[in-house]
């Protein structure tokens, strides 16, 4: 690895920590951005020559902090600025100002950054476009590419978005207990949000959206790492690498989805599973049960199945059934009418879904879900009538694209065919 | 003689590579690796799970379970190497090797009073 690639990963990594600080000393988001620019750019003049330092985010916070001062002083009073040696001369400053981050600053300065773009009056889209380009710092141009628009349109958007949490009132002081746990759980839905953005990708595009799941997953090890005993936390880290660990088996040459019956196990990550059912093994000692631990209990069942026909469908469905209780969604009982289908056959399932039909009558799945169960009891007539609508109503081409296979085998024979699993 | 490497690395950093300078960083590690094997001198190899997902045992009397590793330090133990050394300098020479590999961080190298190879596989 060369030293600019060591740098580069080294700046990303002190990033939340470094802007938090700023942020925390400025009160302001543009100039604690700027300050943090300034100090990446010493650091890639000093690094290389002097060494890494001992603590990059002690001394990006040093050094962004006194060249915005220097500014502000400067344009104030036209003051030369200070000799480089000052500046690269940080050791005992440093391990001082490092004492100091070590304590609950540190935690609060990160969870205010994310909290801060989870400001309840922006759409989701923005959200995360806001904390992947402050907390993450990826360029507009990354940011762009990955939710297929325009950099224009993208800059457009992020500008709007931090006028807006500009004239917000996030409050600086150390929160207390309650209110830190409820700044966890929108930054939590945050992280959840910038996952799906890439894991909803299609096939055609799902290359170019992995590293949204990718910097999600960071992000949420970030959390657990200042959170390190939250149930929650753990469960939504697991279940983030148990649902990537799967990304390479997700989608077959062409690009069309390859459902989970269907994948090619041996594709899957092992390494990421491991680390999955470890955290979930760590959640469950805690004994308070959350949304995250459950749907990463469900993904750790598929996870540890070899082959589809090992899954344990009944668990599944008794996990979706205390979803259900927790976070009623006619998505959940969708999904849970998935298990059911497995276990109780298609046609409990179908009654299970029939009072969703209202609710979830532009829902893609829905439809996908209707017509797999209606195939499966050979009442073909009405199986093509709910495949045809969720053709209509697909998000991608490869949703669309698999839908058409079932149409097709429809077409093909009149048999009922197996289950399969949405 | 055998020196137990340990590897500490500050693990924001190693957790912001991409996949591919993760794999990078892999291959050139086993190139290092490869050498040690042909010359018989490669013992136990562990690269570690992140700290998230580590548990801590505290033996007080009873004893604590805590979540997260023992030590809360800047660089964290990442994994380690069991290497088959004349000296020190050897040691020390495989350990600049493996750092070429993969810069930043720091190797701990401590000699190995007792090794049980153990019975368990990958």
């Amino acid at each position: 690895m060369t030293d600019t690639v060591w740098i580069d990963a080294a700046l990303t990594s002190a990033r939340p920590q470094a802007v938090g600080a700023l942020l925390r000393y400025f009160r302001n988001l543009d100039t604690a951005e700027e300050a943090f620019q300034n100090a990446c750019l010493r650091a890639l003049k000093s690094w290389p020559q002097n060494g890494p330092p001992r603590d990059p985010a002690a001394w990006l916070i040093m050094v962004g902090r006194n060249v915005a001062i220097d500014d502000i002083r400067r344009s104030r009073q036209q003051q030369p600025l200070p000799a480089d040696e000052a500046i690269s001369d940080l050791d005992d400053a440093e391990e001082a100002l490092a004492e100091r981050l070590d304590g609950s600053h540190y935690r609060d300065d990160i969870l205010r950054l994310l909290f801060i773009c989870c400001h309840p009056d922006l759409p989701a889209t923005q959200q995360i476009a806001l904390a992947l380009r402050i907390v993450s710092g990826l360029t507009v141009k990354q940011i762009a590419r990955a939710f297929l628009v325009g950099e224009a349109a993208m800059e457009q958007r992020i500008t709007r978005a931090k006028a807006r949490v500009a004239d917000a009132d996030v409050p600086f002081e150390t929160p207390g207990a309650a209110e830190r746990i409820e700044r966890l759980s929108a930054v939590a839905a945050m992280v959840y949000l910038i996952f799906n953005e890439g894991y909803s990708a299609g096939g055609d595009t799902a290359t170019i959206r992995a590293p949204l799941c990718e910097e999600a997953i960071r992000l949420a090890r970030l959390l657990l790492r200042l959170f390190q005993s939250e149930p929650e936390i753990m469960g939504l880290t697991a279940l983030l690498l148990l649902q990537h660990a799967r990304a390479a088996a997700r989608f077959d040459a062409g690009g069309a989805l390859v459902l989970l019956d269907d994948q090619d196990r041996a594709l899957w990550n092992q390494k990421m599973i491991a680390e999955g059912l470890a955290l979930i093994d760590k959640a469950m000692r805690h004994r308070r049960s959350g949304p995250y631990q459950i749907q990463a209990a469900i993904a750790a069942l598929h996870a540890r199945a070899a082959k589809p026909e090992d899954t344990d469908w009944t668990q599944i469905d008794l996990l979706y059934g205390a979803l259900e209780i927790m976070q009623p969604s006619p998505v959940v009982t969708l999904n849970r009418a998935v298990a059911v289908s497995k276990v109780r056959g298609p046609e409990a399932a179908l009654e299970m879904i029939e009072p969703l039909g209202e609710r979830l009558s532009n829902y893609f799945h829905f439809f996908g879900v209707r017509g797999a169960f209606l195939m499966q009891l050979g009442r073909n007539d009405e199986a093509r009538v709910a495949f045809d609508r969720a053709i209509a109503l697909a998000n991608t081409s490869a949703e669309a694209a698999h839908i058409r296979m079932h149409l097709d085998r429809l077409m093909r024979d009149s048999q009922p065919r197996a289950a399969k699993h949405y | 003689m055998l020196y137990a490497i340990l590897c500490y690395h500050d693990e924001d950093t190693v957790g912001s590579w991409t996949p591919e300078q993760d794999a990078a960083v892999m291959k050139k590690l086993a190139v290092v690796q490869d050498k040690l094997t042909r010359q018989g001198r490669l013992g136990p190899v562990a690269r570690l799970l992140p700290t998230t997902s580590a548990t801590t045992l505290r033996k007080d009397d009873p004893p604590v379970v805590i979540d997260g590793p023992y030590a809360e330090t800047k660089e964290q133990l990442l994994g380690f190497y069991v290497v088959d050394c004349k000296n020190l300098d050897e040691a020390l020479d495989i350990a600049r090797d493996l750092g070429a590999a993969n810069p930043g961080g720091a190797y701990e190298i401590r000699p190995v009073g007792v090794l049980n190879p153990g019975s368990v596989s990958g």
